[in-house]
C-alpha cells in the first residue's frame, strides 16, 4: 500500500514540474516540430491554390538562402489557419483573401494576431464562363440570363439544375446564398479541390463545351482556357455583411498578410522580411505558371524566378 | 476470439428459418399498420419530416465561439486542458528531438538492431531497407515527425487500455458497463473522432494525438480485458491455493498468462494508431500524412506516393515486428547479455553516426519519384482515363458508374418515404439479429433525421451499399476460388496481408489517378480497402465447413458446383454474414474519407466543417456518421461478432 501511494505522489510531482505549477495557456503553444536542432524556424501556412504556394515559395526560399531559416510549411484551410495563427502555431499567412470576422476577433479584440500590409496582388472572385461561349451567346455575361442557359450546363451531378461549378469547400463563397437569393436555376456542385477543378475546366475546354464556374484572378487558368466573367448585381460595401442574405458581386480585394503578434514582435528579421514582401501580380502569375503548368517542383520554381528578379527581392531584405 | 469453428453445424438449415423469421415480419407488419397511417397522417412527404428535426447548428455554433473566445483565460482551459496539452506538445517534441539528435544511420540501425532480437534476421533487414527507402523518398523528416506522433500516441493508447481492460478484466460490473461502448468504438469510422477534439484543443498536434489514443485505446482495453478472463482456471486455483495475495495473483499469474493477447493489443494499437495518425493530418497532425493531405489537393499523385510508400513501409514492418515478437513468446528466454550487445552496438553506430555527420539525410541521396510517377499518370489519364474503344476508359466507367448505380441507387433511397426506410431497416435488423438490434438501428436511424441530414445520410448510404455490393461480388468469388484451390489461396495470402496493413488513407492516392474526383473513386477505394477482409472471412469459413457433410454429398454424386451451392455456403452462412457485417464496417470508414476526392454527403461536410472551422456542420455530419455506422453495423450483426481488421 505504501508503494503505492509514494508512486502516486511521485508520478503527481512529476507532472506538475513537468507542466510548471501554475497555468497553462494552450493559445501560446508552438508546434513540437519547430525550432529544432538550434535552428531559427519560421512556420508558413501554405493554403491549397497555386498563387498562395507561389508566395511561400519564394519567401521560404528567401528566408531559407538569404537569411539562414529554417522554414516549416503547413497546409491549413483558410478559417483554420486564423486560429493556428493566433495560436502561434503558425507564424504567418501570406495571402487572405478577406475575413472580416476572423480579423474583428484576433486582430481587434484579441490582438494576437498582428496585420502585415499588402501582398501587393489584387484578387477578384466572379462568376465566369468560357470565352468560345460567351463569344456565340453574348447575353450570358449578364446574370439575369443565366437561367436561360441552365439547360446547357446541366451535369450527372447537378440532375434537373444547371451547374455552378466551386471548388475546394475550404474558399471563400457566397455562391449557394447568390444562387438562392438570386433564385436562380442552378445548383453548386463542389468539385472538392482547386486541382479536380481545373481538370474539370481542362476536359469541358477541350470538347468545347460550356461551363459556369466559381473561379478567380489572378489565376494562370486564364492563359490556358480564356474566360469571361458573368456581372453579378454590383458590389456595394456592406451588402455582403450577412453571409446568409448576399445578393451581390464579390469585391475587389488587395490581398494581405497577417503574422502572429508575437512574432511579428519578436521574429527578428524574418519578421521584417515578411512584412516588406511585396510583389505584383505579373511575378506570382509567373512562379504560378511553373508550379502548376510546367510541372516544377516550388523550390525550383522559387529558385528560377529569384535568380532573375533580384532586383525585386533586394528590397525586401532588412 | 470468436472462431467460426466453434458451430458450423448449427447453423440452421432454411426449414427452421423461415419460422421465426416469418413470425418476426408478421409482428413488424402489425405494428407498421397501426403506426404508419399515423405517421404519414401527421407528417407526409418522403424525407424526414421538418417538424420532427432539432436544429442544434446554432448552440452548436455558440459552444464552438465560446470555446475559441475564452481559450485562453478560462480555467477550465488554463487549468486542465491546457496542461494536456502542454504534456503531448513535450512529449511528442521530446520524442522528435531525439529522433532527430540520433540521426538517420543510428535510427536505422536501432530499428534494424530492435527487429533482428525479436523477430529474427530476416525482419531485421527489412526494417533497416524500410527506413533506407524512407530516406531516399525524401521523406526523412516527415517519417520522423510521424513516428514522434505514433511513439507518444501509441505509449498513452497502451496505458489507457491496459488500465481501462484491467478493470474490465478483473470487476464484472465494470466489464457490462465497457463491453457495449467498446464494441461499439469498434465500428465507427476514424473520421467522427476528429472534430471533438478540435473543437476543444483547436488544430494542430495535441488534438491528431489524442484523437489517435481515443481511436486506438479500445482493442488494446478489449484484448486485455480478453487475456485477464481468458487465463487458465486451474492454473488459478493452483496459485490461489499457495496462498497467494489477490495482487500477487495478478502479477505473477494472471497477467503473465495473459501475455499473448497483450501482445495482439499492443500490435492492434500500433496498427489503429497508425492508420489514425495519417488522417489526422486533416486536423494538424503534420509528417507524413500531412504530404499526402496536400498532394491530393492538388491532385499531384506522384508526390502522394512517394509520401504514401513510407506509410506503408512503417505498417508492414510494425506489424511483422510485434506480431513475430508476440509468437516467439513461448520460446526459450533470451539472455539478456544479447541485449546489451545489441544496445551497445546500437548506441555504437549512432555515435558513429553523428560523428561522421550522418544526421539529416543527404539531399544528394533523395530519388525524386513524383516526376516519372506523374509523367505515367499523365500517360494514363491520355491513354486509359476516356476514349479506349470499345472497353471505355476509366473516366467513362467512373461516369457509367456514378449515373448508371449510384444516382439511382441514391434517388430511389431518397424517393422512399422516411417511414419506409425505419421499417426495412427494422425488418433486416431484426431477421439477421434480435429485437434489441433491431431496436437500436431503428433509433441510429431516426437520429440522423432528428439531426436534420436525412437526404446527404441517405446519399452517403447509397455509396456504401453500391461498394458493399461490388466488394461482396468480388470478395465472395475470390474467396470460393481461394477455399478451393491451396495453390491460389498461397498465392494470395501475403498480398492480403500487406493490404489488410495499409492505413485507410493510402488507397485514396490511386483510385484519384484512375477515376478522376467524384463519388465513383470514392466507392473504388473502398472497394479495395474492405476486400481482403472479406475474401479472408469467406475463405476461412469454406474451409472450416465439416468435411464428413461434404464427403457425404460427394457420395451422393453431387458434382462440385452442387456441393458448393448446396452444401458449402449453407453451412458457411455465419462466415458469410460476417463478411458481410465486416464489409460494411470498412466500406463506411473509406466512404467517409472519400469527401477528401469528391465523395460528397457526409463525409464531405465533415472536410466542410473543419476547413470553414463551421464545427457545427461538421459536428452534425459526425454524429450521422456514428449513427450510420450504428444502424449498418446492427443490421448486419450475426449474434456473434468478430474484431475487425486485421485482427
Amino acid at each position: 500500500m505504501r508503494m503505492r501511494t509514494t508512486a502516486a505522489i511521485a508520478s503527481a510531482a512529476a507532472l506538475t514540474l513537468l507542466t510548471g505549477c501554475g497555468a497553462a495557456d494552450m493559445t501560446k503553444q508552438a508546434s513540437p516540430y519547430a525550432n529544432a536542432q538550434g535552428a531559427r524556424t519560421v512556420t508558413l501556412s501554405v493554403q491549397s491554390w497555386v498563387g498562395a504556394q507561389a508566395n511561400v515559395a519564394v519567401a521560404q526560399y528567401l528566408l531559407e538562402h538569404e537569411l539562414g531559416y529554417r522554414v516549416d510549411t503547413v497546409q491549413v484551410d483558410e478559417v483554420p489557419a486564423w486560429d493556428a495563427l493566433s495560436q502561434g502555431r503558425v507564424d504567418a499567412i501570406l495571402e487572405d483573401w478577406g475575413h472580416p470576422e476572423q480579423e474583428q476577433r484576433y486582430v481587434e479584440d484579441k490582438k494576437t494576431i498582428a496585420p502585415g500590409g499588402d501582398l501587393g496582388v489584387t484578387g477578384h472572385i466572379g462568376w465566369f464562363v468560357p470565352t468560345y461561349f460567351a463569344k456565340k451567346h453574348p447575353d450570358v455575361t449578364n446574370w439575369e440570363n443565366l437561367d436561360k442557359y441552365a439547360e446547357l450546363m446541366r451535369t450527372a451531378e447537378s440532375g434537373d439544375k444547371g451547374q455552378l461549378m466551386d471548388g475546394s469547400p475550404s474558399y471563400v463563397t457566397n455562391d449557394k446564398a447568390l444562387v438562392s437569393n438570386l433564385d436562380l436555376d442552378y445548383k453548386v456542385v463542389f468539385a472538392g479541390s482547386e486541382a479536380a477543378q481545373i481538370t474539370q475546366i481542362k476536359q469541358f475546354a477541350k470538347e468545347k463545351k460550356p461551363f459556369l464556374t466559381y473561379w478567380y484572378t489572378p489565376q494562370w487558368l486564364f492563359e490556358k482556357v480564356p474566360m469571361t466573367e458573368v456581372k453579378l448585381p454590383p458590389y456595394k460595401e456592406g451588402c455582403d455583411a450577412d453571409p446568409a442574405k448576399v445578393d451581390c458581386a464579390y469585391p475587389v480585394t488587395p490581398l494581405q498578410k497577417y503574422l502572429n503578434a508575437d512574432f511579428a514582435e519578436e521574429g527578428g528579421k524574418a519578421a521584417e522580411f515578411l512584412k516588406n514582401f511585396k510583389w505584383t501580380t505579373e511575378d506570382q502569375n509567373q512562379v504560378s505558371l511553373m508550379i502548376a503548368e510546367q510541372k516544377m517542383r516550388p523550390e525550383e520554381a522559387a529558385k528560377k524566378w529569384v535568380d532573375s528578379h533580384e532586383s525585386v527581392w533586394k528590397k525586401w531584405l532588412p | 476470439m470468436a472462431t467460426i469453428t466453434a458451430t458450423p453445424r448449427k447453423a440452421a438449415p432454411p426449414g427452421i428459418l423461415t419460422h421465426p423469421a416469418v413470425r418476426k415480419l408478421l409482428i413488424l407488419a402489425v405494428a407498421a399498420a397501426i403506426l404508419v397511417p399515423l405517421a404519414v397522417t401527421q407528417w407526409g412527404g418522403t424525407t424526414w419530416p421538418a417538424a420532427l428535426t432539432v436544429d442544434v447548428s446554432e448552440p452548436l455554433g455558440k459552444a464552438s465561439d465560446w470555446i475559441i473566445d475564452n481559450r485562453d483565460s478560462h480555467p477550465l482551459f488554463l487549468y486542465f486542458f491546457g496542461h494536456v496539452s502542454n504534456v503531448v506538445v513535450i512529449a511528442v517534441r521530446a520524442v522528435y528531438l531525439a529522433l532527430l539528435a540520433v540521426g538517420w544511420a543510428g535510427v536505422t540501425a536501432i530499428g534494424a538492431l530492435i527487429a533482428w532480437r525479436v523477430a529474427g534476421v530476416k525482419l531485421a533487414t527489412g526494417t533497416a531497407v524500410a527506413f533506407l527507402a524512407c530516406g531516399l523518398l525524401g521523406m526523412w523528416v516527415p517519417t520522423m515527425q510521424t513516428l514522434a506522433l505514433m511513439v507518444v500516441a501509441v505509449l498513452a493508447s497502451v496505458v489507457v487500455g491496459a488500465l481501462l481492460g484491467l478493470a474490465a478484466g478483473l470487476s464484472d460490473r465494470m466489464d457490462r458497463v465497457l463491453r457495449p461502448v467498446l464494441d461499439t468504438m469498434q465500428v465507427l469510422p476514424a473520421f467522427a473522432y476528429l472534430l471533438p477534439v478540435v473543437l476543444v484543443f483547436g488544430i494542430g498536434v495535441p488534438a491528431a494525438v489524442l484523437a489517435t489514443v481515443v481511436y486506438a485505446a479500445p482493442p488494446m482495453a478489449r484484448l486485455t480485458a480478453l487475456g485477464l478472463r481468458g487465463a487458465d482456471k486451474e492454473v488459478l486455483e493452483a496459485v490461489e491455493s499457495l496462498g497467494t495475495t489477490a495482487r500477487q495473483r495478478l502479477l505473477t499469474a494472471r497477467i503473465p498468462l495473459a501475455r499473448k493477447e497483450l501482445l495482439l493489443g499492443v500490435n492492434q494499437t500500433i496498427m489503429m494508431a497508425l492508420s489514425m495518425a495519417v488522417i489526422a493530418s486533416v486536423i494538424g497532425a503534420g509528417g507524413l500524412g500531412d504530404r499526402v493531405y496536400q498532394a491530393l489537393a492538388s491532385v499531384d499523385v506522384g508526390a502522394a506516393l512517394a509520401a504514401g510508400i513510407p506509410i506503408v513501409l512503417l505498417a508492414v514492418v510494425l506489424d511483422r515486428v510485434t506480431g513475430a515478437a508476440g509468437e516467439r513468446l513461448g520460446e526459450s528466454g533470451k539472455s539478456p547479455l544479447t541485449w546489451l550487445y545489441a544496445l551497445a552496438a546500437a548506441a555504437a553506430v549512432a555515435v558513429a553516426g553523428r560523428l561522421a555527420g550522418f544526421l539529416d539525410w543527404p539531399e544528394a541521396w533523395e530519388v525524386d519519384i513524383a516526376e516519372p510517377v506523374n509523367r505515367a499518370v499523365d500517360w494514363m489519364t491520355a491513354h486509359l482515363y476516356s476514349g479506349v474503344p470499345v472497353i471505355g476508359g476509366t473516366a467513362d466507367w467512373a461516369a457509367h458508374f456514378t449515373s448508371w448505380v449510384l444516382n439511382p441507387l441514391r434517388d430511389g433511397l431518397q424517393w422512399l418515404p422516411w417511414w419506409s426506410v425505419l421499417l426495412i431497416v427494422a425488418a433486416l435488423a431484426w431477421l439477421i439479429g434480435t429485437w434489441r438490434t433491431a431496436l437500436t438501428a431503428v433509433l441510429a436511424m431516426a437520429a440522423i433525421g432528428v439531426l436534420g441530414v436525412w437526404n446527404p445520410s441517405l446519399d452517403t448510404l447509397s455509396q456504401v451499399l453500391a461498394a458493399v455490393a461490388v466488394t461482396l461480388v468480388i470478395g465472395f468469388a475470390t474467396g470460393i476460388a481461394a477455399a478451393r484451390s491451396d495453390r491460389f489461396e498461397r498465392a494470395l495470402r501475403p498480398v492480403l496481408d500487406v493490404f489488410q496493413t495499409m492505413p485507410q488513407f493510402v488507397y485514396l492516392i490511386p483510385v484519384v489517378a484512375l477515376f478522376g474526383v467524384g463519388r465513383a473513386p470514392a466507392v473504388a477505394a473502398a472497394v479495395v480497402y474492405a476486400l481482403p477482409a472479406v475474401v479472408r472471412i469467406t475463405a476461412q469459413g469454406l474451409r472450416q465447413v465439416d468435411p464428413a457433410a461434404l464427403e457425404s454429398a460427394r457420395s451422393l454424386g453431387a458434382t462440385s458446383g452442387q456441393q458448393l451451392r448446396q452444401v458449402q455456403l449453407p453451412l458457411a452462412r455465419r462466415s458469410l454474414l460476417l463478411a458481410v457485417n465486416q464489409g460494411v464496417v470498412l466500406v463506411l470508414a473509406v466512404v467517409i474519407i472519400g469527401g477528401l476526392v469528391g465523395g460528397g454527403a457526409l463525409g464531405y461536410q465533415v472536410v466542410f466543417g473543419l476547413a470553414q472551422g463551421d464545427l457545427a456542420t461538421g459536428l452534425v455530419a459526425g454524429a450521422a456518421i456514428v449513427c450510420l455506422g450504428l444502424m449498418l453495423d446492427r443490421v448486419t450483426q450475426p449474434t456473434e461478432r468478430r474484431p475487425r481488421k486485421g485482427a
